[in-house]
């Protein structure tokens, strides 16, 4: 794709390079939906108390972009925080499902990663990657809130970074 | 509060004193006789229990070759200083005290016997006979002490005195057999001063089964003692067949009155299971665990939920972990793991179905 | 003629204001709830049966994971099962340290659930109110024990280590801040109409349906029942403090949180005077053999959690490993009254009765 430059004067090129930016539609939507993820409030069990505490006053994870919604239809990212049992994997896949595309997960602590110290339960799923795809685990039990804010962050790079490399976000 | 709890300490260490020096003294002369004086004496509770509790002390001592004596005083001397300076409860200081004194007693029976046995080696094991041992034979006690009852009603309390001093004496016989042996003597010595008191809410148990007993007579209850493990809480057994009839019994009844179902829940013994129930009295502030043993096969028994809707719940609970079904129940369901789960999970042979999702 | 039929309403076990994975099936007329079908077992992780192939020690760590808001004083039942069935003694500096973290631990525990409440119940800012100065406590508990929500703290026989230097001293200064904040809770809150229409005659129960549905706690208090395991059955050290326990008369929401707020406030009274008397040195865990083995037999204590009584069973064999290990949960108590006081009711005062009996659902299921 070439830009036709000839008749730009001096003065206009250099207003056009302080407001024209170059990008592909796939690295805008990115950069757009990385920065106002919104988790659904999903508390299972303790971590769901440290994901309380990053929405609150001391951690404030508003100012990142990040909003708790209380519905699966308004948000797009699900933030499961505690262990998944048996009985509410169904449950979780449901919901999952009724969250719209684009939409990505995050395990958080150490039950919803790998069973984390129920891991020999007859009741729990071992990591909640059994029935939703998950895109970054957050180790702990349970995890900082500022390791939950890093794990966000982490999916806002990732979630750039496939928009520029051409991987689709689907 | 110290002062006093000191005074009465001293008190009891002197009392103590004496009683193991008479009983010093008449095992010396013959072990055997003590032995029946214990047993046929029916003085009061306490005091037989002291008696014999001295005598085993004192053929411990005997055993460790004639240093009884200086053992005696060293018991009872650090005993108290010890228990001088802390401020914690009574009961606190006397077991302490017990242990120190039961402490000093290992040490010179281990110092005498030395010379015939290794002392270390075989530590652990003769405890846990031991204590198996003792748990047995207050079993035995407690089942002498409820046939001594039916036996006779009008002198309930000198029976059972008397039964329990012959548990004792037995146990002290065994202690003695055994120390001839080897190695169980220390275990035993140790074990042994743990039960010289009577628990606090003995007389609240009788209380209890003499109420019970008035209603229903000497059939409704398989076993009561006072567990010492769980802060001397009374314990009655059921019958699977009285069980209902007793709950009731307990919650209606104007002088116990228990109102308030504190726990409930279900165990898997292997060979039966057992239901533990802890009720509380507001009114009485007192306490009582009611139990009952069902067949493990056919686990079936009353429900307890129209008498307290407390017990609801936890019924569910023990029906979905145990499979216990209870007759009665309101609305039995699988509460923790949904229908459609395979086997009672916390049955001992639980063997989970599926091994991931 | 309006006719109305009757609906089923799915609520949870993914709902806001359900504080967790808890599911009501409503059926209800119109507004009204006619009937009211709790379903729990969405958070069963089996730990009582994970428990009886563990040692003591490591049964603990599972024992903060289950009453997820007050950890400590699940780490305290356990312990003090075993000590009770071992007679073990614990030294001063250690139970001192033992009820300072407990308390805090309580006070946390009612923050979480006023801030939470009252954003149940739609008003946001409460909320960050309360977890501005949890995080103050937990602050402190991490500093002791090194996690912000399950402590690992107790061991059986005392704690874990000694409190860093300057720590009592922390805990002295927070004690007349919190003090501070009360008020200004009261003046936010208390007083205000709104929120006093929402709770006030909601949730109603008599003092003998509380004992009847084996309630405890604060849901037993504000019917009028003065009972609190702290002080008519001491255990700790818990009889050398000087405090009240708090009741209501009413029985409604209204009343329980005015018990819970109220309760906030004696233990700060205990926590002053533990960090005054608390002794400057002293051991952290008594005369405790290698290896914990309990004697053959069973034991079933109880104690005060923010919840209620919270107790636990242990069935031992004398090996190192509990046969039976069963904890009496308040949550799981206290929930089943809840399709009881929701029949009759109309829809938008489900959540006000179901926040005031403060459930943590990790509780409930065990």
């Amino acid at each position: 794709m070439d830009l036709k430059l000839e008749n730009i004067t001096q003065e206009e090129m250099a207003e056009i390079q302080r407001n024209v930016f170059m990008s592909t539609l796939e690295q805008l939507k990115g950069w757009a939906r990385s920065n106002s993820l919104w988790p659904m409030t999903f508390g299972l069990a303790c971590c769901a108390i440290e994901m309380m505490g990053v929405g609150s006053s001391h951690y404030d994870l508003d100012r990142f972009g990040s909003f708790f919604r209380t519905s699966p239809r308004q948000s797009d990212v699900m933030i499961v925080s505690g262990t998944v049992t048996k009985k509410m994997a169904p449950v979780i896949r449901r919901l999952y499902d009724q969250m719209p595309e684009p939409k990505w997960v995050i395990a958080m602590g150490s039950c919803a990663t790998a069973g984390g110290p129920y891991v020999k339960s007859y009741s729990v799923v071992k990591g909640v990657d059994q029935v939703v795809p998950v895109d970054i685990y957050i180790p702990g039990c349970p995890p900082n809130p500022a390791a939950l804010i890093y794990g966000v962050n982490k999916l806002k790079e990732k979630i750039r970074y496939e928009a520029k490399t051409g991987k689709r976000v689907i | 509060m110290d002062q006093k709890d000191v005074e009465q300490l001293k008190k009891e260490a002197a009392a103590k004193a004496k009683a193991a020096a008479l009983a010093k003294k008449k095992a010396k002369e013959a072990a055997s006789k003590e032995e029946d004086s214990a047993s046929t004496e029916a003085e009061p509770l306490d005091i037989a229990k002291q008696k014999a509790a001295a005598a085993a002390k004192a053929k411990a001592a005997a055993l460790a070759k004639k240093k009884a004596k200086e053992a005696a005083s060293k018991e009872e001397n650090p005993a108290s200083t010890e228990a001088e300076p802390l401020d914690i409860a009574k009961q606190k200081a006397a077991a302490a005290a017990k242990a120190k004194a039961a402490a000093l007693a290992k040490k010179e029976a281990k110092e005498a016997a030395s010379k015939e046995e290794d002392p270390a080696s075989t530590k652990t094991d003769p405890l846990d006979i031991a204590k198996a041992k003792a748990a047995a034979a207050a079993k035995a006690k407690a089942a002498a002490a409820a046939k001594a009852k039916q036996s006779g009603a009008g002198d309930l309390e000198k029976e059972k005195a008397k039964a329990i001093a012959a548990a004792k004496a037995k146990a002290a016989a065994a202690a003695k057999a055994k120390m001839k042996s080897g190695g169980g003597a220390k275990a035993e010595s140790q074990t042994e001063p743990e039960d010289i008191k009577p628990s606090p809410n003995q007389p609240i148990l009788e209380k209890y089964i003499k109420i019970i007993e008035s209603h229903f007579g000497s059939e409704m209850l398989e076993a009561s003692y006072i567990n010492r493990l769980s802060k001397d809480v009374p314990t009655i057994v059921a019958k699977p067949e009285t069980y209902y009839k007793l709950a009731e019994f307990f919650k209606y009844n104007e002088q116990l009155g228990f109102d308030f179902l504190s726990e409930l829940h279900g165990t898997d013994f292997q060979t039966h299971m057992e239901i533990y129930t802890h009720l509380y009295s507001y009114k009485n502030k007192q306490s009582v665990a009611l139990k009952v043993k069902i067949d493990r096969e056919d686990p079936v028994i009353d429900s307890i939920a129209p008498l307290w809707a407390g017990a609801n719940w936890p019924e569910c609970e023990a029906y979905d972990l145990l499979g216990i079904r209870f007759k009665g129940h309101p609305n039995l369901h699988r509460i923790m793991l949904g229908e459609d789960w395979v086997g009672y999970p916390l049955r001992k042979d639980y063997e989970p179905y599926d091994v991931e999702v | 003629m309006i006719r109305t039929e009757e609906m089923l309403l799915n609520v949870g076990p993914q709902h806001p204001s359900t504080h967790g994975v808890f599911r009501l099936v409503l059926k209800l007329d119109g507004e009204m709830i006619i009937e009211a079908t709790p379903v729990i077992g969405y958070l069963h992780r089996g730990t009582e049966k994970l428990a009886e192939n563990l040692q003591f020690t490591q049964i603990i760590p599972y024992t903060d994971r289950m009453d997820y808001l007050a950890a400590m004083t699940n780490n305290y039942v356990l312990c003090h099962a075993v000590e009770t069935m071992m007679n073990i003694e614990i030294p001063e500096r250690a139970e001192y340290l033992r009820v300072i973290t407990m308390e805090l631990g309580r006070i946390a525990s009612h923050l979480v659930w006023w801030g939470t409440y009252l954003l149940d119940l739609g008003a946001t800012s409460p909320f960050l109110y309360a977890f501005r100065e949890r995080e103050m406590i937990i602050n402190l508990l991490n500093e002791i024990s090194g996690g912000r929500l399950t402590f690992n703290y107790m061991r059986v026989g005392g704690v874990k280590w000694d409190a860093p230097e300057g720590w009592i001293e922390k805990v002295k200064e927070f004690v007349p801040y919190m003090r501070e904040q009360l008020k200004g809770y009261d003046q936010l809150v208390t007083g205000n109409e709104i929120f006093l229409n929402r709770v006030k005659g909601i949730g109603v129960y008599t003092k003998e349906e509380a004992l009847n549905y084996s309630l405890s706690g604060a849901n037993l208090r504000c019917t009028g029942v003065k009972w609190d395991l702290r002080k008519d059955e001491p255990y700790s050290i818990y009889d050398r403090f000087e405090f009240d326990s708090i009741t209501a008369e009413t029985g409604d929401a209204w009343a329980r949180y005015q018990v819970r707020l109220q309760e906030i406030e004696e233990s700060l009274k205990i926590l002053e005077q533990a960090a005054d008397q608390i002794p400057a040195q002293g051991d952290m865990i008594g005369k405790v053999p290698k290896i914990i083995k309990p004697p053959q037999g069973e034991a079933f204590v109880r104690i005060e959690s923010p919840r209620g009584e919270i107790g636990c069973f242990i069935a031992s064999d004398g090996k190192k490993e509990p046969y039976r290990l069963k904890f009496r949960r308040p949550s799981f108590y206290n929930l089943q009254i809840l399709p009881k006081l929701l029949v009759g009711q109309n829809m938008a005062n489900l959540i006000a009765i179901l926040g005031a009996i403060d459930i943590v659902l990790g509780e409930v299921d065990g």
